[in-house]
C-alpha cells in the first residue's frame, strides 16, 4: 500500500506511528491470551491450586493405581479379625467383616471419583449445549429451556435420587451416575446461560454478525472461549460437591450396593459402631473430606484464573 | 483554529448515490409479561428516516444519548431487521436480499464501533481477528496470502505489522480502534459506518483516529456514515451533516448550512453549546439552554416532536408533523415550521 498522505494544517498533527506501544519492549516471546495459557499463567502463582492439585493427584492415583498404596486384598477378609483397632499390620485397622480396612479405604476412591468424573462431565456438556443455546437464541428458546430447568431445579435432588434408585434393583456406578446428572444439571446450565447472555451483546459479537458469520461460527470462535470459564471452573467444585452426594445416597441405602467398595458404603456400615469403634467412621470421612476440599479449592482458583475481570 | 470550509456548491452534486435510506422504521416492543407476553408499546428508536449517500462522502448523523443514532447504525448493517422503510445500495435492495447475496452485499458495507475495548475479542490475536473477514468470505481471499495481507493493513492503519500476533489487551485504546478500522477496510468495502468510532478515545487520539479515517476516505474513496454525539467531531470530518432528535431527522444539509446557519431550533440550541475557543466571543453570543428533559420515545408528543422544548412553539407544532424539506430562502431540509436562520447564535467565523 502506498504511504498515506498526511495534510499539514490539522486539528493535531500527530503522526500515528508514534504512538506509545502498548507494551513495552519486555515481552520478546509473545504472550499467549488463550483461554487455557491465561488461566495457566495466573494458577501457578496461586497457593491454593498447588495444594489442591497435590491432593488431586494423589486421590487419581489411588482411583486408577490402588495396587501402588497398598499390597493387602481389600476382599480378603477373616472374620476372626473383625473389628480391630489400627496397628502396624493394619493401618486402619479392620471392619467389621474383617477386612484390612486401609486397603478397602483405598480402593474405594475409584467409585467415588469415578461418579464425580461421570457426573461432571455429564453436566458439563448439557449445560454448555444448553446454556449456549439459550443464550444465544434468546426469547422463545430460551423461555423454554430456562423454564424446563426451573422445573428440574425445583426437585429437590435427594428426593427426586431416592425415588429413582429405589426403584433400581441394581445399583451401580452408571445407575447412580445417570441419576445425579438427570437431578443436577441445572445449576451449571443457568451459569453457562447467564455467563453466554453476559457475552452474547458484546460489540465483538456484533462485529462478526456484521460481516455475515452464522450463529455456529460465532457461537465457537466468539462465545465459547469467552463464557467457558466460569463454567469450568463451577465444574471442578461441582465434582467435589457430586463425590459428597455420592456418599450421601449410598449412606441412604440407594447408592452403590455391596460388593461394591465404595467410601458412602463404608460410611454406611461404620454407621451402627459409632460408639464402639469410630475410627471405621472417621477413615473414609477424613478421605471423602479432603478429596471434596479439593476439588472445591481447585475449582476457585481456576474459576478466579479464568474470570476476566481479574486480569491485570 | 482554521478548517477549511467547503465551496457552497455541493461538491458531491454529480456523485452517484451508493446508499439510499427512505422511510427507516424501527420500533421495538414494550411487553408485559413472563411466559405470555403482550405488546404494551414501542419505543420509536427510528420513525421514519430518510436521506442518501454519494460516493466519496461523509455523512455526519448527530444526537443526544437514546435519539436512535446507533439504532440507525444497526439497522443499516441489517444487524436489525427495520419494520418499514428500504436501504438500496447502488440501486440494489439491501433489506431483501438472502444468502449468498446479502454475504456479497456485506462486504460492501462495513461498521467500526464504539468501544474499541469491547469490538475485539479478547481471546484473538489481531492477525486472527483481522483475518476473520477472509475466513467468513473466502471469495475475497487476498491473492498475496491472508497474513501479508493483514499485515499491510496493519501497516495501512499506523500500526506495526510485527504485532500481529499480540492480543488485544496489550494495546492501547487508540491502537484497538485501529485494528477495529483494520477489520473494517479487510473487504475493500464501499460504504463505512462509524457508530461513535472516538467517543471512547481520548482527545488526542481522537484526532489520530479521525485524521487516519480522513486518510483512507480520500485513499480508497470511501463513503462515511459517521455518527457521533460531538458536534466539533462531525464538523470535523463532515460532508453533509443529519441532526437526529428521538428517531427522526430534524435537519439535514451541508457542513457549512448546519454549522453556520442551523434553521431548526434544536440544532441552534445544539451549536449554542458548543464552548468557543475565543474568549472574546463567548458573551457575543446568545447561548439556548433547553428546559427538561427528551421526551419519552415510546410515547412521543404529537405533531413536532420538539415542540415540548422548543421556545418557538405555536399550535401548529402540536397538530401537524413538520415535514423535512427545504423551507423559503433556507437550503437545507428543515423539519420545523418556524424554520429561520439565527444570526446571533453562530458567531461570525469560527
Amino acid at each position: 500500500m502506498s504511504e498515506i498522505h498526511r495534510p499539514e494544517a490539522r486539528v493535531e498533527p500527530i503522526d500515528s506511528t508514534i504512538e506509545p506501544a502498548g507494551e513495552p519492549a519486555k515481552n520478546k516471546k509473545v504472550e499467549e491470551a488463550s483461554l487455557l495459557a491465561d488461566a495457566w499463567r495466573s494458577l501457578r502463582r496461586n497457593p491454593w491450586f498447588i495444594i489442591s492439585a497435590v491432593l488431586l493427584v494423589l486421590f487419581l492415583s489411588m482411583a486408577i493405581f490402588p495396587q501402588l498404596f497398598t499390597n493387602n486384598d481389600p476382599r480378603e477378609c477373616l472374620l476372626g479379625r473383625s473389628r480391630q483397632s489400627p496397628s502396624a499390620e493394619h493401618w486402619f485397622g479392620t471392619d467389621v467383616q474383617g477386612c484390612d480396612y486401609y486397603s478397602r479405604v483405598i480402593y474405594g476412591a475409584r467409585n467415588s471419583i469415578a461418579v464425580g468424573f461421570i457426573v461432571a462431565i455429564g453436566t458439563f456438556i448439557i449445560a454448555v449445549l444448553l446454556g449456549l443455546v439459550a443464550g444465544y437464541f434468546g426469547s422463545w428458546v430460551d423461555a423454554v429451556i430456562s423454564r424446563f430447568t426451573d422445573m428440574v431445579f425445583a426437585v429437590p435432588y435427594i428426593l427426586g435420587a431416592l425415588v429413582f434408585l429405589n426403584v433400581l434393583e441394581s445399583r451401580g456406578v452408571r445407575e447412580v451416575a445417570f441419576v445425579l446428572i438427570i437431578f443436577m444439571w441445572p445449576t451449571m446450565t443457568r451459569l453457562m446461560r447467564g455467563s453466554v447472555i453476559s457475552v452474547v451483546n458484546s460489540e465483538f459479537v456484533l462485529a462478526a454478525r456484521a460481516l455475515g458469520a452464522g450463529p455456529i461460527t460465532i457461537m465457537r470462535r466468539h462465545i465459547l472461549p469467552n463464557s467457558l470459564g466460569p463454567v469450568i471452573g463451577y465444574a471442578t467444585v461441582f465434582t467435589g460437591i457430586i463425590i459428597g452426594a455420592e456418599a450421601t445416597l449410598t449412606f441412604l441405602g440407594v447408592g452403590l450396593q455391596l460388593p461394591a467398595i465404595s467410601w458412602g458404603l463404608q460410611l454406611s456400615d461404620a454407621q451402627p459402631f459409632l460408639q464402639t469403634v469410630p475410627h471405621l467412621l472417621l477413615f473414609p470421612v477424613i478421605f471423602v473430606g479432603l478429596t471434596v476440599f479439593a476439588f472445591m479449592t481447585m475449582g476457585d482458583a481456576i474459576r478466579d484464573a479464568l474470570d476476566p475481570k481479574s486480569k491485570k | 483554529m482554521s478548517l477549511s470550509v467547503p465551496a457552497a456548491a455541493d461538491p458531491f452534486a454529480d456523485k452517484p448515490s451508493v446508499l439510499e435510506v427512505e422511510g427507516l422504521v424501527k420500533h421495538f416492543p414494550i411487553t408485559q409479561g413472563i411466559v405470555f407476553q403482550r405488546k404494551v408499546g414501542a419505543v420509536k428508536a427510528v420513525d421514519g428516516v430518510s436521506f442518501n449517500l454519494r460516493e466519496g462522502e461523509t455523512l455526519g448523523i448527530v444526537g443526544e444519548s437514546g435519539c436512535g443514532k446507533s439504532t440507525l447504525a444497526k439497522l443499516l448493517m441489517r444487524l436489525e431487521e427495520p419494520d418499514a422503510g428500504t436501504v438500496k445500495f447502488r440501486g440494489e435492495d439491501f433489506l431483501s436480499v438472502k444468502g449468498d447475496e446479502l454475504r456479497r452485499l456485506r462486504r460492501k458495507i462495513q461498521i467500526i464501533f464504539q468501544d474499541p475495548y469491547t469490538s475485539l475479542n479478547p481471546r484473538m490475536s489481531v492477525g486472527d481477528i483481522i483475518a476473520e473477514p477472509f475466513k467468513l468470505h473466502p471469495e475475497e481471499k487476498p491473492k498475496q496470502g491472508i497474513r501479508n495481507r493483514v499485515k499491510e493493513l496493519l501497516d495501512l492503519v499506523g500500526l506495526n505489522p510485527e504485532h500481529i500476533n499480540r492480543y488485544p489487551h496489550q494495546f492501547s485504546g487508540g491502537q484497538r480502534q485501529r485494528i477495529g478500522i483494520a477489520r473494517g477496510l479487510a473487504l475493500n468495502p464501499d460504504v463505512i459506518i462509524c457508530d461513535e468510532p472516538v467517543s471512547a478515545l481520548d482527545v488526542s487520539v481522537q484526532a489520530q483516529v479521525m485524521n487516519l479515517l480522513d486518510d483512507l476516505q480520500k485513499e480508497f474513496g470511501l463513503s462515511y456514515i459517521f455518527i457521533a454525539h460531538d458536534l466539533s467531531v462531525v464538523r470535523h470530518i463532515s460532508d453533509r451533516v443529519g441532526v437526529m432528535y428521538l428517531g427522526k431527522l430534524a435537519e439535514l444539509g451541508t457542513q457549512e448550512e448546519i454549522y453556520t446557519g442551523p434553521s431548526h431550533p434544536y440544532t441552534q440550541a445544539l451549536l449554542s453549546a458548543v464552548p468557543l475557543p475565543d474568549p472574546t466571543l463567548r458573551g457575543a453570543r446568545e447561548q439556548i439552554v433547553l428546559q427538561g428533559d427528551p421526551p419519552n420515545p415510546a410515547n412521543p408528543p404529537s405533531g413536532c416532536r420538539f415542540r415540548t422544548r422548543c421556545w418557538k412553539a405555536t399550535e401548529i407544532c402540536a397538530t401537524q408533523e413538520p415535514e423535512l424539506i427545504s423551507r423559503g430562502q433556507i437550503t437545507q431540509l428543515s423539519a420545523c415550521h418556524h424554520a429561520q436562520q439565527n444570526e446571533k447564535i453562530i458567531p461570525a467565523h469560527s
